[in-house]
């Protein structure tokens, strides 16, 4: 960092979770992220922005291995969580999604009650001795997802019932029951409308005290609200990765600054 | 003129108009199709539909009102004396028919010349040698007021003939001056069209409804002529099926509905689970190459006429279960190749492509997000199927299951083949059985007489058939309905 600017104290304390180097993925012939180097930091929120196509959502999903339910999809170099590389043969990647959580762009409960979506997670990894305990996990989840008060006299109504912003909430609620160490989250706002954007935004600040959270975004406000760590891709390249505040307000790449001052993209 | 002229002249009648409308439609926009309200060729074309649309319309309603009115006409030249010699009307008119024609034939090839065959006299002439010299033969001498009659049916043919051509080509000229004065540029041609072309597909659609509903109505006269000589309670609720012909017989459904109903249930026990799976594995697991070639290989399944299917029950499996469950296999359970378990095992084969197909349509069409999601909290492959993919696929599925069910219950020619001929109520599935459609097959081959109730049971079976298929496809629709979109 060659500017004098005072980075926020919570995001330099903190020890790297994620370690992305040299990452290469390829959709059959298209070379679609090109040697991505990253460090994803500890209880921090860290935004990718970028014009559509430019890889970041591709990148956000080789986070946990999404990837791998796409046939054509491959990908190179190393990534590790904790030191240890997720590409690993070893490595279960359903025990890595449990661990790497995940949020869509568009909300995706599923034709099952309020209850049972919550408690899929918790259900299938077994982190609850009985009945009272899931309980407990549910009003939890429910209440760190900002929507327990909404929803705790109907928890038995179909998810799908809910509106747009309640069914973001509901997913996110779902995907921190399983008690995840990160939260990737697919531009989980693009769905909803100015209000129900608020409310996860505030969600996703609260959320930065117990997970690390990586973020995919359009909208560079958002970005700028909620984040601490800011990472640009352009066309498959990771061109600067930094401070959310050096990003939006010193860019250092020549592309950065088009994009953030809206000349491209 | 012959019909086939008549609709040749229409049919070139409407290409002129097409030519002529569309001409007239450009020639009133100075030759610029941006001033006009449609296409130039919607222009022809109304032209030449107000030519097809009346002249064919009155070609065909002549063609069936003609032969009404003729046969009212000529039947009243039909003295008493008549009726009692041919014992009925119709068999008297069909006789005049047959002079009438045997008389064109004649004129036709020389034989009579047209004056002749208009003023010939059964007390001149013998008609009947006459006639077979050209190939009609007729069964007694021609009774002078029948050759009356066959003159002025052939009188009126002639007149009406020559009227229906006449109205034909008038109503088309009508049509074709009307559609061509209103052509002109802010004519809307393409509307009036499109309005044709929308009949045109509501037809379609209500000859499919009423044929349904001929359907129905023609077994239900005959189901009800049924009841008259038959009681309804001993139908429904008889435990024996024994008809003779010579009477006395016991019509009691029961054994045949046991029948149908055991052997559609060890269809289903097959089919649904290998149906099933197959669908899970093809749509979930299998990659693109594999579901390339499996898919179509399962589907051919579905192309295998069913009495292929009945010959394979007949000498591969039916042949097999015996060496295993009848006496050679030392069980003892099986007298015979056909049973139950026969024709419901190939019954089964034969409904796997239809519930598996059907199945992975829908687990198909269960949004990918839903897998993602699953997926994403750390759910294995077959936790995501299990418990997000088939819940969520579940009402269509059920709506693949009641299909093949409807479609198991209808199935006759396996049942022929493979279950036997015997009406029993047994619960051995070893036992020879039989079911209500092999019995409809039996009830109707041969000399039945359509008024004895052996005959007529076979449509009070149809008609039972078809209800409760019917109810199972409702039922389905239902569920289908009922619980669709919920994951939208």
């Amino acid at each position: 960092m060659n500017d004098m600017r005072i980075v926020r104290k919570d995001v330099d304390m903190n020890d790297t979770k994620i370690s992305a180097k040299g990452v290469q993925v390829y959709y059959g012939d298209t070379h679609a992220i090109k040697d991505v180097d990253v460090e994803i930091k500890d209880k921090t929120v860290t935004a990718f922005i970028g014009p559509s196509g430019c890889g970041k959502s591709t990148f956000l999903r080789c986070l946990n291995r999404m990837n791998d339910t796409i046939d054509i999809c491959r990908v190179e170099g190393k990534i590790e969580l904790d030191g240890e590389d997720i590409y690993d043969k070893r490595v279960d990647p359903v025990q890595l999604r449990a661990k790497v959580g995940m949020v869509f762009q568009k909300p995706n409960p599923f034709p099952k009650s309020i209850y049972d979506n919550i408690a899929y997670g918790p259900r299938i990894h077994g982190l609850a001795k009985n009945k009272a305990d899931l309980d407990e996990i549910v009003e939890k989840s429910l209440r760190r997802g900002a929507i327990w008060d909404e929803v705790k006299d109907r928890l038995h109504a179909p998810g799908t019932g809910l509106s747009g912003g309640q069914q973001q909430r509901l997913c996110i609620a779902r995907a921190v029951a399983t008690e995840p160490e990160v939260l990737l989250m697919d531009e989980p706002c693009s769905a909803l409308d100015p209000i129900a954007t608020l409310q996860v935004e505030e969600l996703i600040d609260e959320l930065r005290e117990n997970f690390s959270v990586v973020i995919v975004t359009h909208s560079m406000q958002q970005a700028a609200r909620v984040s601490q760590k800011t990472a640009f891709f352009h066309l498959g390249n990771l061109v600067e990765y930094g401070d959310t505040e050096q990003i939006f307000t010193n860019p250092k790449d020549e592309r950065t600054e088009s994009y953030i001052t809206g000349r491209i993209g | 003129m012959p019909v086939l002229w008549l609709f040749i002249l229409v049919l070139a009648l409407g290409l002129i108009g097409f030519v002529l409308g569309r001409a007239r439609a450009l020639k009133d926009a100075q030759g610029d199709i941006r001033l006009l309200h449609s296409l130039p060729s919607y222009y022809g074309s109304n032209v030449l539909l107000a030519t097809l649309i009346p002249g064919f319309a009155v070609l065909v309603l002549w063609l069936i009102v003609q032969p009404m009115v003729i046969h009212g006409q000529v039947a009243g030249m039909i003295p008493e004396r008549g009726l009692s010699d041919y014992g009925s009307l119709n068999l008297a008119m069909s006789d005049v028919r047959r002079v009438a024609e045997g008389l064109d034939i004649a004129v036709e090839q020389g034989a009579l010349s047209a004056e002749q065959a208009r003023d010939i006299r059964t007390e001149f002439t013998d008609i009947r040698g006459r006639l077979g010299e050209v190939g009609v033969a007729l069964g007694s001498n021609v009774q002078p007021y029948v050759l009356q009659a066959a003159q002025k049916y052939r009188a009126m043919n002639a007149t009406g003939h020559w009227l229906m051509s006449a109205a034909v080509i008038a109503a088309a000229i009508a049509g074709f001056a009307i559609a061509y004065m209103r052509t002109g540029k802010d004519m809307r041609a393409r509307n009036s069209v499109e309005r044709v072309i929308l009949i045109l597909l509501l037809s379609a659609a209500s000859i499919a409804i009423l044929t349904t509903i001929g359907i129905v109505l023609s077994l239900i006269f005959n189901t009800i002529e049924f009841f008259k000589l038959y009681p309804a309670t001993d139908f429904f609720f008889g435990t024996t099926w024994s008809p003779s012909f010579g009477g006395g017989s016991e019509l009691g459904i029961l054994p045949l509905f046991w029948g149908t109903f055991y052997v559609s249930i060890i269809a289903l026990i097959v089919a649904v689970p290998i149906g099933l799976f197959a669908a899970v594995y093809l749509s979930e697991y299998a990659g693109p190459k594999v579901r390339a070639i499996a898919k179509p290989l399962l589907e051919v399944l579905a192309g295998i006429p069913t009495i292929v299917y009945g010959l394979f029950a007949l000498l591969t499996v039916g042949p097999l279960l015996m060496s295993i469950f009848g006496q050679d296999g030392g069980l003892g359970w099986m007298q015979g190749g056909r049973s139950v378990m026969t024709a419901g095992l190939v019954m089964g084969v034969m409904l796997i492509p239809f519930v598996s197909s059907l199945s992975d349509d829908i687990i198909n069409a269960v949004p990918q997000a839903m897998r993602d999601g699953s997926l994403g909290l750390g759910a294995t492959k077959s936790e995501t199927v299990k418990q997000v993919v088939l819940p969520a696929a579940l009402p269509g599925i059920v709506g693949a299951i009641l299909l093949a069910a409807s479609r198991a219950i209808g199935e006759t020619m396996i049942v022929v083949l493979g279950a036997g001929a015997a009406a029993k109520l047994d619960l051995n599935p070893f036992e020879a059985m039989t079911t209500v459609t092999t019995r409809i097959v039996s009830q109707l081959t041969g000399d039945a007489d359509f008024s004895s109730p052996e005959a007529l049971v076979a449509f009070a079976l149809g008609m039972t058939l078809f209800v409760i298929t019917l109810a199972l496809n409702i039922f389905a629709l239902y569920i289908v309905r009922k619980y669709r979109e919920q994951y939208d």
